[in-house]
Formats: C-alpha cells, sequence, structure tokens
C-alpha cells in the first residue's frame, strides 16, 4: 500500500514538474514591452480625441459640443480629455483586472489624483525631472505584487495648460505646453 | 448504543426534511430571517433570493442583486463613488479599512441596530477614512466633525447632482419662488397624436356594439359613461383594449398590471421598482398599508396595491391619482398636513379652477415626479411611478422637482428641515446651509 502511494506521489509530482516546465517555456511578453504597449494605445487615444474631437467640434472649432468639467449637465457636453482618459479607466476596470492605469499628477485639481504609494511617488516625480524619460519598478499592494510603469502625461494642446493654470484648485499655475504635467500609471499583477 | 444513532438520524432527517421544506416549497421563510430588514427592503425580506440568488455566492453574488435593481438609479445619480474607483490597487489600503467595492459594505441587512438613514449601516463619520485632509486643508472646513459631511445637507456618498460646488455657484442667487414657477405639461395628446396619427378618438363615438350584446346597458351606464371622459377614450382605447389582451386573448372582467403595461411600459416598470410595487415585481403578492410600517388609515389597511388603487377603474382621473388616492392610505404629519400647507392651497386652487394645473403641486408632483423621455423617436413627459426615486436622500428631488418652482438655496435648507417636512413645507427653514456661501467664499478667495 505504502510503495504504491508513493508511486502515485511521484507520478504527480513528475506530471506537475512537466507541467512547470512546459508553462515556463510558454512564450510570453516582458511586463515592460505589455505596459509599454499599452500606453502607445493610450497615449493615441488621448491625443486623437483631444485634437480631432474637442479642438475640432469645440469652441475652438465647429462648436457643436461643449467640453467642460460638468459636462453631464449640458445637452451638448463633452468629457475633458483628462476625464475621456479615467473614464477609459474606470471601463478597463470593469471589464479586467489584469491590468489597471490612471492619471496622475503631483499638481492635481483634484487631491485624490496626487501620487499615493511611494512607487507613484517616485515614478511622478522622476519623469518630471528626466523629460522624455518612463519609470518602471515593482511594488506590493495589499497582499499582491505589481509591476508599475509610469509614463509622463505632457500638455500637448493650450487647452490643456490654461485649463489647468486657470482652474481655482490647481497648485500650479504657469504650464506651457510641452511641459510634464502628470503621468500615466500602469500596473500589471505579478 | 444503536438507539442512539437511530434517535441522531431521526432528528437530523426530520430538522433537514422541516427546512429542506421551508426552504423549497412554503412560502413562509421568516425561520432563516436572521434580523430585520431595512425600511427599503422589508418588503420583500421573505423572497430569499431577491438578494441572496446564488447559495454559496457570498458577497459578490449579494452585490450582483445590489445592481440588479439599483444600477440605473446610480447610472442617473452620476454616482460619486462607483465600484470602478475602490478596484484600482493604488486604494488597496483604504479597501482594507472600507471595503467599498461592495454596497453590503455600507448597506448591511439584518442590522437594524446599527440601520440608520439610507439603510447605512456604518458610523455616519465613515467620510473621514478617506478624505481626513479636507478637515485640515480646506478653510471652510476646519473644525466641522465628520459625521455632519452627509447629514448636514451638503453632500450624498451617491448623488450629488445638486450639490456640487460649480452648481451651487450657478444658482447661487436665485430667490426662494421664481418667477414662473411651473412643472413639466403634460404633453400626452400631442405624443399620443405624433405616434399614432392615425387613432380615432372615441369620446364623442357612439357605444361600441360588442358591449350592447354581452352587457346590460343600464348595469354598466355608469362605466360607459366615465369612460367616455378618459384620456382612454380619447386616445381610442375601447374596451377590449384593457379587457382582452393580446397575450390573453380572452375577456377578463378585472384586468391586472399586464393590461395597463402593454401602452403603460415606463410606468407600470417603475411602480415595481418603488415600495408600492417592489413585491410584485418578485411575483409576491401586493403589499398592503397592513404589511407597511408607516402610519395608515384605519379603512386603508387590507387594500392591495395596484394600478386600480389609485386610478380608478373607466375613469382614470389623474387629478384623484394625485392627491385623494395617496391621503386614503397615507396617515403620517406630513400627509395630513397637506391641505392646509402652501403647496395644498394651490392644489385646491387648481382643482377649482382658479389656476393652472401645472402651476399646483400635488402629493405626486414631488413624489411621482414628471419626467421627459424620448418615446418611439417623440420627446414624452411621463409620471414616474416609483415614488422612492427622488426620495432617499431627499436631495435628490432638488433638481428633478423643487427647482421647478424654487431657488436651489431654499431647497437645500428646506429639505434639511426635518420639522419643516414634518409641517409639509408651511412656514421657512429654521436655518440656512451655508454650502453655498462657503462655495462663494472660496470661489472668491480664489480670485
Amino acid at each position: 500500500m505504502k510503495v504504491k502511494l508513493l508511486g502515485l506521489s511521484a507520478a504527480i509530482a513528475g506530471l506537475t514538474l512537466v507541467a512547470g516546465c512546459q508553462e515556463s517555456a510558454a512564450p510570453g511578453i516582458e511586463p515592460k514591452v505589455y505596459t509599454d504597449s499599452l500606453f502607445a494605445v493610450m497615449k493615441a487615444d488621448r491625443t486623437n480625441y483631444t485634437k480631432l474631437i474637442i479642438k475640432r467640434l469645440g469652441p475652438a472649432g465647429a462648436g457643436s459640443i461643449a467640453p467642460a468639467e460638468h459636462w453631464k449637465d449640458l445637452d451638448n457636453g463633452a468629457p475633458l480629455p483628462a476625464q475621456m482618459f479615467r473614464a477609459g479607466a474606470e471601463g478597463v476596470r470593469e471589464l479586467t483586472d489584469e491590468f489597471t492605469y490612471s492619471l496622475q499628477s503631483i499638481w492635481p485639481i483634484n487631491k485624490q489624483n496626487a501620487p499615493k504609494t511611494q512607487m507613484e511617488k517616485d515614478g511622478l516625480q522622476y519623469v518630471v525631472d528626466n523629460p522624455g524619460e518612463n519609470f518602471y519598478g515593482t511594488e506590493t499592494l495589499g497582499d499582491q505584487d505589481y509591476f508599475t510603469a509610469v509614463y509622463p502625461d505632457v500638455a500637448v494642446s493650450d487647452a490643456c495648460t490654461v485649463c489647468h493654470n486657470e482652474h481655482k484648485d490647481t497648485p500650479k499655475t504657469d504650464f506651457k505646453v510641452g511641459d510634464v504635467m502628470g503621468g500615466v500609471v500602469i500596473r500589471v499583477p505579478l | 448504543m444503536r438507539w442512539i444513532w437511530l434517535t441522531w438520524l431521526s432528528l437530523s432527517l426530520g430538522l433537514c426534511g422541516y427546512y429542506g421544506y421551508q426552504v423549497y416549497a412554503s412560502d413562509d421563510k421568516s425561520h432563516f430571517l436572521i434580523g430585520e430588514t431595512s425600511v427599503g427592503h422589508f418588503q420583500i425580506e421573505l423572497e430569499c433570493s431577491a438578494c441572496h440568488s446564488e447559495v454559496f455566492g457570498g458577497m459578490e453574488s449579494v452585490n450582483e442583486s445590489c445592481i440588479g435593481c439599483h444600477a440605473e438609479e446610480l447610472e442617473d445619480a452620476h454616482d460619486s463613488h462607483p465600484k470602478s474607483k475602490f478596484t484600482d490597487p493604488r486604494n488597496a489600503d483604504r479597501v482594507d479599512i472600507l471595503d467599498a467595492r461592495y454596497c453590503i459594505t455600507c448597506h448591511t441587512e439584518h442590522q437594524p441596530e446599527r440601520t440608520g438613514e439610507m439603510g447605512v449601516s456604518l458610523p455616519d463619520d465613515y467620510c473621514w477614512h478617506c478624505h481626513q485632509e479636507v478637515g485640515e486643508e480646506r478653510e471652510s472646513h476646519k473644525g466641522l466633525a465628520f459625521d455632519t459631511c452627509a447629514s448636514a445637507g451638503c453632500h450624498n456618498y451617491h448623488d450629488n447632482r445638486a450639490l456640487y460646488e460649480a452648481f451651487l455657484l450657478e444658482h447661487a442667487d436665485e430667490p426662494v419662488l421664481k418667477a414662473l414657477a411651473r412643472k413639466k405639461a403634460r404633453n400626452w395628446r400631442a405624443w399620443h397624436q405624433a405616434v399614432h396619427p392615425d387613432t380615432e378618438s372615441l369620446s364623442s363615438g357612439s357605444y361600441p356594439e360588442q358591449l350592447e350584446t354581452r352587457f346590460d346597458s343600464a348595469a354598466i351606464a355608469g362605466i360607459h359613461q366615465d369612460w367616455l371622459g378618459s384620456a382612454h377614450a380619447e386616445a381610442g382605447v375601447d374596451c377590449v383594449g384593457c379587457h382582452q389582451v393580446e397575450n390573453e386573448p380572452v375577456w377578463t372582467d378585472s384586468p391586472g398590471m399586464n393590461s395597463c403595461a402593454g401602452c403603460h411600459t415606463l410606468q407600470t416598470d417603475s411602480f415595481q421598482a418603488g415600495k408600492h410595487g417592489m413585491r410584485l415585481a418578485q411575483g409576491l403578492s401586493a403589499i398592503s398599508p397592513a404589511m407597511s410600517r408607516k402610519i395608515f388609515t384605519e379603512e386603508s389597511q387590507s387594500l392591495e396595491l395596484s394600478c386600480n388603487s389609485c386610478h380608478q377603474p373607466h375613469q382614470y382621473d389623474t387629478r384623484y391619482a394625485e392627491v385623494e388616492a395617496c391621503l386614503g392610505c397615507h396617515a403620517d404629519d406630513h400627509s395630513l398636513q397637506f391641505s392646509q400647507s402652501p403647496h395644498g392651497q394651490l392644489w385646491e386652487q387648481a382643482r377649482t379652477g382658479l389656476m393652472p394645473e401645472d402651476q399646483a403641486v400635488s402629493c405626486a408632483t414631488c413624489h411621482l415626479p414628471r419626467e421627459t423621455r424620448r418615446v418611439k423617436g417623440h420627446e414624452k413627459v411621463w409620471v414616474n411611478h416609483n415614488q422612492n426615486h427622488n426620495l432617499r436622500p431627499n436631495e435628490k428631488m432638488i433638481r428633478s422637482v423643487c427647482m421647478d418652482c424654487h431657488g436651489l438655496g431654499f431647497a437645500i435648507d428646506a429639505l434639511a428641515d426635518q420639522d419643516l417636512i414634518q409641517r409639509n413645507f408651511t412656514g421657512r427653514p429654521a436655518e440656512r446651509i451655508p454650502s453655498i456661501e462657503m462655495a462663494i467664499k472660496r470661489e472668491q478667495e480664489a480670485r
């Protein structure tokens, strides 16, 4: 009986080992490549929304839509680019927990969007101090390890800078087009 | 020894059989109630599966049930704290303290001893967990206690459509009573004409032939007169339109809600979403005042609520439904004070033809508000029959009802004054809620 049990255990261990080897040998994608790709899509979509929708149809263009912070209260209201980006982030969180992203700043209009974790604080400061560079690291939140990437969020239009500079809750009033205004934080659970 | 085992087995089987019967076959599941449910759910508390849709589904399953009934309401409210705010890992530390991903974290049922207003089962200072910096950083909020955030007429957890700063500023200078004070006017005639242009009105038509052969004309003469004066006759809806609905092609003497739902889908759906009809939505018997926890008239105790409880069959007099029907059952202070209140006086003037109907205020004006929706390609003013839709919290009715006639500041003050509400708004609010002044001051300081 003991021999049979030992044999069975060995067989299970062997199968587990083989399965594990197969798993590790399966083609994968590096977290950095994954988050870089995600950011490329986000950045392209955000830039397109700003230029193709807000600029073209808003007050600076056809004037048929009214981009506004409280856009839901207007019949022709449209979310601001940053709100559209956040709506996407919230929508993604309802669809998957394979990755999350958020838009943050060390000069946030809404304090809830200030960096919170140490990785966010380090990352947001790094992309401000090193224009054109990204920041990568790992952190543990709750009981989960994450690969965390921070990408610079650059003002692509004067609509971004004017709105932020003039908002009564802004802690910074001298943003210029091309400045890093904040960062996109992407997390992938490891 | 054997008899002990036999006794144990018999008792076990007996208990299993008893509780199995209670779970799967009996209508009375009160044995399983682990505590009294809140005012919003006691009507359906014995339909356990309404909330506990899966036996071992856990919090996720219960949450799905909450969303199943309340999703549209939260969407309409521009929910300030949707679940997706808390599924971001950066909020893991907050979720550890207050897991706001789940409705039942704040609205725990069967816990009457710690359940307060809006079915909230947390201590009133719950905002502190995430917003403690506001009390230190915002000058206007220094010294304010965190248990007043949601109880002083300033903030709500879900619905802040009438309370956010930009809205306060936009409506800061409005008077107590607006120059043009009127609610949305009914437009069913125009809508019906646009959607059914070929319909012929029967109001001035002849007696439908099939009735003459089926019923004794004398016996239904009153019914006939009522019907001739009704909107149904005007819209070309004859007897079979209600008494012989499409999916039940047999004459029925007492048509039920299904018959009404054929044309009045928005109304019947909303009726079943509110306290008056939520039992019907769960397949339970209709609610009656005797089942409720509020104060009702003696004579109404056994009345079972359906469409015809408020809309008299054949007359369908909406004026009766707007006030008299309500006061036939509701006998709390707020209801009893209606007729002598300013709103009640306006209603009396409209009832006697001294004032246009859309400038008067009935019970339904506030509790079953008129809303606008595009139906079949045309804008339609319809009555939301969920009497709770804009009531909890009561600031929900500021934009949808109060501001039709009153300025924002007065509306906020009035709805925060519980004594004034009991007097059905006879008199003035005792206190000025400072939120508008605080917003103005902050705006001036920022310039």
